[in-house]
């Protein structure tokens, strides 16, 4: 055989060039500083979820009443004799609070974020801008401040009612809270949409805002729905304003003029004053794990409509 | 009419009349002092390497320098007659005139949409009677054979060649009596690019064309007359015959079209 020669005792050539250079040694260290990082964010978020679940979850299957739990609107928690753990009332509470909310923020940070991303220019759209971020810069309990001491006797007054802590004056804070991150994210899925579009409809002939209603507001749809979802995961995430505006009294609601009590506000009014251990304290983790539940679904469906554009981009 | 042909330069109507042009960006020159005539029926070529002012153009004559905050327009541009700056409807004004650009820009919506589109923006509400547009438009774009099976589809999905017709089509929907086209074939494979040359020579029986083209080869198999701009100056307007065969005053405009330069 005529085998070319083997070279056993001669290194290749590329041999010498391939050597491990201060660069390498960086990159290596990086990513590992990076997959610790991502990796400490995501263990966080795991030990908290089963703290509370080791809290709430074993006594919400095997004891508690879940019949009672999630159909019943009585909530006496603290009744020596007998002790109801009804949360219907809880849940109305949170959701009409939400819900009212939503009315007033979907249709504000649309709006706002269409004018601003495509009928504002220059100075106007960069001050709308930064107004928009300080605004969601506001701690949330200024904002059950202002519930609490203007718009409270503001809504008694105008509608002679006796009381303004309640859905309305809950609903509108919420509202204006959420309002400002909506409107951000919504404005950057509508600057997302490429300029090849609109001056593709405009060119056609289309006017502003049939290039708005045709073309960006379709193409980014899907990160408008996310805005959406996000802004109800934040109202109902929501713990300070709620506590301080909705009345915090424990009622199935029907009228925006009731006070209600919200789940939030329920968990932090009362964890602090419960023994730990109790049958309390466990349905108040049960209450954290069904809040828990429904943010993290919200927001789920929130990544997998955003995942879609992806897609179908 | 008289049966004789009547001579070549005078035998149809002038569409657009440009004088004294300067189009600028800033204090940015792009385009000094141009004029010049397209007429009724005529495919009319404009080449010139990059940067030459044709593509800010197309911007002037179809207004879209309103989308260009630092863009201004001088001298006169006469669509019909009538200086395009004192359009007070833009949107009508656009309307009639076709755009088709450098990269394809399929809308994010179906073919059917995209088609339907400036219909639609008009006022057309009868399904019957955008389907026939849309049917139209696609046939004349040369695309209905590949897509009539699947009008549901995003545009997007298109290939590329596939999608500058369909904004052909798209442009062709609004019935535009004058076409733009942007160097229409960057983005698109030789054959595609002989089918839309095929469509163009069909088109030029209806409307008026301006073909912004970066090869040259191109003006000279579809162009009637062909003007040279070279970084913003119009060099030469001439019958494209005369401009690959020499009869030039220029000889920059020589030079470019036998690829000394470009
Ligand atoms: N939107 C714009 N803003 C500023 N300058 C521009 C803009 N568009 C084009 N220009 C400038 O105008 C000149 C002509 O450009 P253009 O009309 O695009 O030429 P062409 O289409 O022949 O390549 C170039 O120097 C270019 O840099
Ligand atoms: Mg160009």
């Amino acid at each position: 055989m005529n085998a070319p020669p083997t070279h056993s005792h001669d290194p290749p050539e590329g041999e010498n060039l391939d050597q491990l250079n201060l660069a390498w040694y960086v990159d290596k260290v990086v990513q590992w500083l990076v997959f610790f990082g991502g990796i400490s964010a995501i263990i966080f978020i795991i030990g908290i979820f089963v703290f509370i679940a080791s809290q709430g979850l074993g006594y919400a299957v095997k004891e508690l009443d879940l019949g009672e739990f999630f159909f019943s609107p009585l909530w006496r928690p603290t009744s020596e004799a007998n002790p109801t753990y009804g949360a219907l009332a809880l849940i109305a509470g949170t959701a009409s609070v939400a819900g009212f909310a939503m009315l007033i923020a979907v249709p504000f940070s649309l709006g706002a974020a269409i004018f601003i991303a495509e009928f504002a220019t220059g100075r106007t759209r960069e001050i709308l801008k930064v107004l928009v971020e300080l605004l969601a810069a506001i701690p949330s309990v200024v904002w059950g401040f202002i519930g609490l001491s203007i718009m409270n006797p503001l809504i008694i007054n105008t509608f002679d009612v006796p009381i303004g802590l309640n859905i309305l004056n809950a609903g509108l804070i919420l509202g204006l809270m959420a309002a400002p991150i909506m409107t951000t994210i919504a404005e950057d899925a509508l600057k997302a949409v490429p300029d090849g579009y609109r001056e593709a409809a405009e060119a056609m002939g289309a006017t502003r805002w049939q290039v708005v209603w045709r073309v960006v507001l379709p193409a980014g749809k899907n990160g408008l729905v996310a805005a959406v979802l996000l802004g109800v995961g934040r109202a109902f995430g929501e713990t300070m304003a709620v506590l301080m505006a909705t009345g915090h009294s424990v009622h199935i609601p029907t009228s925006v003029f009731d006070s209600v009590r919200a789940l939030t506000a329920t968990i932090a009014a009362e964890l602090g004053e419960t023994p730990v251990g109790s049958d309390h304290y466990k349905v108040l983790f049960t209450l954290g794990i069904f809040l828990f539940l429904v943010t993290f679904l919200i927001n789920l469906t929130a990544d997998l409509v955003v995942r879609g554009k992806r897609r179908n981009a | 009419m008289v049966s004789a042909p009547p001579p070549p330069e005078t035998s149809a109507k002038i569409q657009v009349q440009v004088r004294d042009l300067t189009i600028r960006y800033g204090s940015k020159v792009a385009l000094e002092k141009v004029s010049l005539d397209i007429r009724e029926h005529e495919i009319f070529g404009i080449i010139g390497p990059a940067n030459s002012g044709k593509t800010s153009f197309l911007r002037a004559l179809n207004r879209m320098d309103q989308m260009h905050s630092s863009m201004k327009v001088d001298g006169q541009i006469l669509f019909r007659g009538k200086d395009v700056h004192s359009w007070r409807n833009l949107y009508a004004l656009r309307s009639k005139i076709g755009v088709v650009f450098p990269l394809p820009v399929g809308l994010p919506l179906s073919i059917y949409d995209n088609v339907a589109l400036a219909p639609r923006l008009s006022g057309t509400k009868n399904k019957s009677d955008l389907d026939e547009i849309v049917e139209r438009c696609l046939q004349r774009a040369a695309l209905w054979d590949e897509v009539k099976d699947r009008l549901d589809s995003l545009g997007s999905m298109l290939s590329g060649g596939q999608q500058q017709r369909l904004t052909i089509a798209r442009a062709l929907s609004q019935d535009p009596e004058l076409l733009l086209l942007d160097e229409f074939s960057i983005a698109v494979d030789p054959v595609t690019t002989m089918k839309i040359e095929d469509v163009l020579k069909e088109l030029k029986k209806e409307i008026t064309i301006i073909l912004v083209t970066n090869l040259v080869q191109q003006a000279r198999r579809l162009a009637d007359n062909t003007a040279f701009f070279l970084t913003g100056e119009c060099i030469e307007v001439a019958k494209t015959e005369d401009l690959f065969t020499g009869e030039v005053k220029d000889p920059r405009s020589r030079d470019y079209v036998e690829g000394r330069f470009g």
